[in-house]
């Protein structure tokens, strides 16, 4: 059977929708003073601290500005694209952008598969103590990544780590994990997918629970498997939802930036510069010019993505 | 017909995710053991669970000879000024955006929606250019400054106040309350919710950030936890494990601490906006 025979059951509203209704005429007196002495600070704070940096790191990427420029950052030379030119030439830069898709390519499915799966197992494999688990399952997601990249440099170590001495229990002999070139990605993936598949877990869980009962009911009622049930009734009624995490995960992901920098400070032989650790190189170098002209690649690469995860997965099935 | 699940089926659930969740909180329960072992012990082949002879020598070496305690003043600071303007500025501005008429309102609105997701990177560099002109590098100002007005503050904000009946404007003035008072007496009481999730995400945000107070703190006494951290991790000399792991403890324990007791709103605020 498909999804497309049963007929989905108008949505309950539980109580008028809480939209505030449109107020006649151009408000009280005083409003428009009021609303923006309440607007004043953050836009300022916010034109100061956000806006205009987002602006002159347009500006700074097509100058040379160095660290030498800093107390006169207009007086620069404009040098077009020459410090695009310059970062996609450079074979660091394009490593760490390769780096960056093997972390975000495998990394970002492999953490929604296990945030899904153990979703579905908090939703509908167990009873008792799910909120137990919920929570467990989530206490990495706030601790900070500097400092579990610390402490898993330790479990990931070659002789005294914690996860070869489990591997060797069963025979096997685990690898030097952070510091083998075959091995050093992989490493940094299975922490991500540790710490961060807890985010995910939660927000399917709440996609889950979304789920009408009626629906389920119905296709067990037409015949319809557990796993029938997931793939034709479930799944596809968590699309948005699977869209949000991905997107969102995958922005995360494209900035990775604490766990090279902390684990493997880019090495081995740069098997994990990410990009943003390379730009936050090139600043420390003083090449201002060149980090905002990187920053801002990595920017449009992060907005592309977005625009692709939305086409392939929101108006589908 | 479908909570009839046999009985094993739902043990050998309860099984996996048993070892899953094992499997999770391993590296915390090691990294608090190793904190209190000696250096011989953390490096031994194969590791020990239990520490043989549990002391608070690298807690004391941590605060005594490497000024833990600074940093650690320095996050909280840093972590309670950026929540308190955040909850402050984003509520106002918010409460504007969801319920006044002011002219400039949909350019503001516009604004602060396109910068919603720009990546932390892209600003990094001006920023610190900014920062340094107005002599705030290696300064606690300079840490916070930046991150008192988010626009994801607003944006929570704004989506909260809107779902709030319009008709208590309207009451509050046939009461004869200013606008400003039906904003800091009628409006924000009932923000609870949204002022907790706020207020937990970003002291949150704001206690594990990294490449901001890596870039901003110069010298020893302005160090965040966090980068302090990662420094002495990553200096040449220092390879003393047991101090990294009380470090480190040092670093998770009062977050987790924090997001013990307020875990429901924390979930409840990631179900709802998905950031974390």
């Amino acid at each position: 059977m498909s999804a497309s025979t049963i007929a989905v059951p108008p949505r309950m509203e539980a109580a008028p929708s809480p939209v505030a209704p449109a107020r006649p005429g151009r408000g009280r007196p005083g409003e428009g003073r009021a609303a923006w002495i309440l607007a004043i600070p953050f836009t300022l704070l916010f034109l100061a601290f956000t806006v205009w940096p987002v602006a002159q790191s347009l500006f700074m990427s097509f100058t040379d500005t160095k660290q030498k420029d800093l107390r006169t950052p207009f007086s620069v030379n404009f040098i077009g694209l020459g410090n695009y030119v310059r970062a996609l030439s450079d074979p660091v830069f394009q490593r760490a952008a390769a780096n960056t898709a093997y972390f975000v390519v495998v990394g970002v499915p492999l953490t929604l598969a296990v945030a899904l799966l153990a979703a579905v197992a908090l939703d509908k494999g167990i009873t008792r103590f799910r909120a137990v688990f919920r929570l467990g399952f989530y206490t990495p997601v706030i601790t900070s990544i500097v400092a579990v990249a610390v402490v898993w440099r330790f479990i990931l170590q070659p002789d005294a780590g914690l996860l070869n001495t489990v591997l060797s229990w069963f025979g096997i002999q685990g690898p030097n994990w952070l510091g083998d070139v075959q091995w050093s990605m992989p490493s940094l993936i299975l922490m991500a997918i540790w710490r961060n598949f807890g985010t995910g877990m939660i927000i399917f869980l709440a996609g889950l629970q979304a789920v009408p009962y009626s629906l389920q009911e119905a296709a067990a009622i037409d015949g319809a498997n557990t796993w029938q049930r997931f793939w034709h009734i479930t799944f596809p009624l968590l699309r948005p939802t699977l869209l949000f995490v991905s997107v969102t995960t995958a922005i995360g992901y494209l900035q990775f930036f604490e766990e090279p920098f902390v684990m493997t400070q880019g090495g081995p032989l740069n098997s994990t510069i990410s990009m943003s650790m390379y730009t936050y190189n090139q600043f420390g170098y003083g090449n201002y010019g060149v980090a905002t002209a990187m920053s801002y690649l990595i920017f449009v690469v992060i907005a592309v993505i977005t625009a692709i995860q939305f086409r392939v997965l929101r108006e589908k099935a | 017909m479908l909570g009839s699940k046999s009985r094993f089926g739902k043990w050998w659930v309860y099984l996996v995710v048993t070892v899953a969740l094992v499997m999770v909180i391993a590296p915390f329960a090691w990294m608090v053991l190793g904190s209190f072992k000696g250096e011989g012990e953390l490096r031994r082949v194969p590791p020990t669970w239990l520490p043989e002879s549990a002391s608070l020598d690298n807690y004391t070496q941590l605060f005594a000879q490497l000024d833990f305690g600074t940093y650690f003043v320095n996050s909280a600071i840093v972590a309670v000024v950026v929540t308190a303007g955040n909850l402050l500025f984003c509520s106002m501005l918010g409460y504007a955006l969801a319920m006044l008429n002011f002219p400039g309102k949909r350019v503001l609105l516009l604004l602060v929606l396109a910068t919603l997701m720009i990546p932390g990177v892209v600003t990094f560099v001006p920023l610190f250019v900014l920062v340094a002109n107005a002599g705030l590098i290696d300064s606690l100002p300079g840490l916070f400054l930046p991150f008192l007005a988010t626009p994801f503050g607003v944006f929570l904000m704004r989506q909260f106040i809107s779902g709030l009946p319009a008709d208590l404007l309207d009451a509050g003035r046939v009461d004869g309350a200013s606008e400003l008072g039906i904003f800091a007496r009628i409006i924000l009481p009932l923000c609870g919710p949204a002022l907790a999730t706020l207020g937990i995400l970003t002291f949150l945000g704001s206690w594990n950030n990294f490449l901001w107070p890596l870039v901003v703190a110069q010298t020893e006494k302005t160090y965040t936890l966090p980068v302090a951290l990662a420094l002495y991790s990553t200096g040449q000399n220092n390879t003393q494990y047991g101090l990294l792991l009380a470090g480190a403890c040092v670093v998770v324990l009062p977050l987790l601490v924090v997001f013990l007791v307020f875990q429901r709103h924390f979930i409840e605020g990631i179900a709802t906006t998905g950031i974390k």
